[in-house]
């Protein structure tokens, strides 16, 4: 209502809800976020794999791995302080500057890179909270079993763990799937970047709407297939404290 | 078989076993009585190395366990232990439990391994459970399966902590039967255990121990009925008084 009842409400009607606008601009959009997309899944399988290695150093223990366990840390503190978009605007220049041959000057490659760096960071937290959930006595009872340390982790301990964190790893997805349009920045086509391309022809804004919505019927099934797994969990788990 | 020697260990500031001495020969079934907090689960830990210890010696066979440079996860393929929360895989079924030891640390094939899994499940009845996973288990249940889990590596020495204590009373006694069997097949096994009347039937020796120390040693009936401290006097007569063992 107060939206709506403001003075400039028609104005803005106008140049953000133009149904013309929307339907004319959609196809390209929708075109651009296939990269979106594409970014996403790249970059997703790059960070569990690599954040799950980065939580698993950081559990060892001992004085042996002190250096491997402080650089862990140096690295999920600065990547998780750093602003994603910066991360993304110093590797999206500054690398493909460098010339350097062999080193690809895609701008979608460096984004993808920055992306798994910071997001790295983020889900290795994920995965150390899961592994750390673990009983103690479930390790002793693998170590007793004459498992190494490493089939314990392998067999015993991130299995329980991992599964334990899927909750809040769909939820980083999330967050992960709607940073892709930070590539854009750089000049990648992407939905975003594409919306603006739109707009700045038109001087009509509906475009961003369109992106919007793409993101959002992305995400909202993600986030309520979550939602469907923490329930089935507790679930779950009341059913075995029975 | 087993030969324990000045052991020695602390946590922090708290010293919680004070210069152990305890000889267990092949064949034999030793228990360990005494209050919580005297040492009986932290003896155990410390001979299947899942403890450092701080002093003295632990021989096992012959071999020095405890000396520098030994390769812990060979030593611990001779020992098995089962501890008093089971502590089974929840997220393995029955049989992976018992056959991820033997198929991991032991490199027998899967194949061999499931068939010597399920005969000795069958053997201690939980035939019918295989596929089942722990939680899906009464606790008498996940508790043979973990000593089924500790057996298939064919240990030559059985450690157990306190095995019983966190079963409902109506399900000890399926656990005990499996333990007495153990003992009547010859495994040589040393028990933590609050079970008196248990304790007397399978122990051919019983240790008192008290405050990180073993304070008195002897024939399972000797100790029981007879003790000559006046701590395990004491310790015996709080059990009676609870109606632990029947005099």
């Amino acid at each position: 209502m107060l939206v709506t009842s403001a003075p400039g409400w028609p104005e803005v009607k106008s140049t953000f809800f133009d149904w013309d606008y929307f339907w004319d601009s959609m196809p390209e959009i929708f075109y651009a976020f296939k990269l979106n997309v594409k970014i996403f899944c790249i970059a997703e399988v790059f960070i569990l794999a690599f954040a799950l290695l980065l939580a698993v150093l950081r559990s060892l223990r001992g004085p042996v791995f002190f250096p491997v366990r402080a650089l862990a840390i140096v690295y999920t503190d600065f990547f998780r302080g750093v602003p994603t978009i910066l991360v993304i605007a110093v590797l999206g220049f500054g690398a493909p500057a460098l010339q350097l041959r062999g080193v690809p000057t895609s701008v979608v490659f460096w984004g993808i890179v920055a992306l798994v760096l910071v997001y790295t960071a983020y889900v290795s937290e994920v995965y150390r909270a899961g592994i750390e959930s673990v009983h103690p006595s479930q390790e002793a009872a693998a170590r007793s079993l004459a498992l190494s340390h490493g089939q314990t982790l392998l067999y015993v301990i991130i299995p329980q763990a991992v599964r334990r964190v899927i909750p809040p790893l769909l939820n980083d997805f999330i967050g992960l799937q709607k940073d892709t349009a930070l590539v854009g920045f750089l000049g990648a086509v992407e939905a975003f970047n594409q919306s603006q391309i739109d707009a700045s022809a038109t001087f009509n804004y509906t475009p961003f709407l369109a992106a919007a919505l793409l993101f959002v019927a992305i995400t909202i099934p993600l986030a309520r297939f979550t939602d469907w797994l923490v329930a089935r969990d507790r679930r779950r788990q009341l059913a075995a404290a029975r | 078989m087993l030969r324990i020697e000045g052991l020695h260990k602390s946590f922090g500031t708290n010293e919680v076993l004070r210069g152990i001495d305890l000889v267990l020969d092949e064949h034999e079934v030793v228990c360990m009585i005494g209050a919580s907090g005297s040492g009986k689960s932290t003896l155990l830990r410390c001979v299947n190395l899942l403890e450092p210890i701080d002093a003295g010696r632990i021989v096992l066979a012959g071999d020095e366990i405890t000396a520098r440079g030994v390769d812990v996860n060979r030593v611990r393929r001779h020992i098995g232990i089962v501890f008093q929360s089971f502590n089974l895989f929840p997220h393995m079924s029955v049989l992976r439990n018992v056959t991820l030891g033997p198929q991991k640390a032991l490199g027998i094939p899967r194949a061999r391994a499931e068939t010597e899994a399920v005969d000795l499940l069958s053997r201690f009845g939980l035939g019918d459970k295989i596929r089942e996973y722990p939680d899906r288990l009464s606790g008498g249940q996940q508790q043979r399966a973990a000593i089924v889990r500790a057996l298939a590596m064919h240990p030559s020495l059985l450690l157990l902590d306190e095995v019983t204590s966190a079963l409902d009373p109506e399900l000890v006694g399926e656990v005990l039967a499996v333990i007495r069997e153990l003992a009547e097949g010859g495994m040589t096994m040393l028990i933590a255990t609050h079970e008196m009347s248990f304790a007397r039937d399978v122990a051919n020796r019983i240790c008192f121990l008290d405050a990180g120390a073993i304070l008195e040693e002897g024939p399972a009936e000797q100790i029981l009925t007879d003790p000559r401290e006046p701590r395990t006097q004491q310790f015996l007569q709080r059990v009676i008084e609870a109606g632990r063992l029947a005099v």
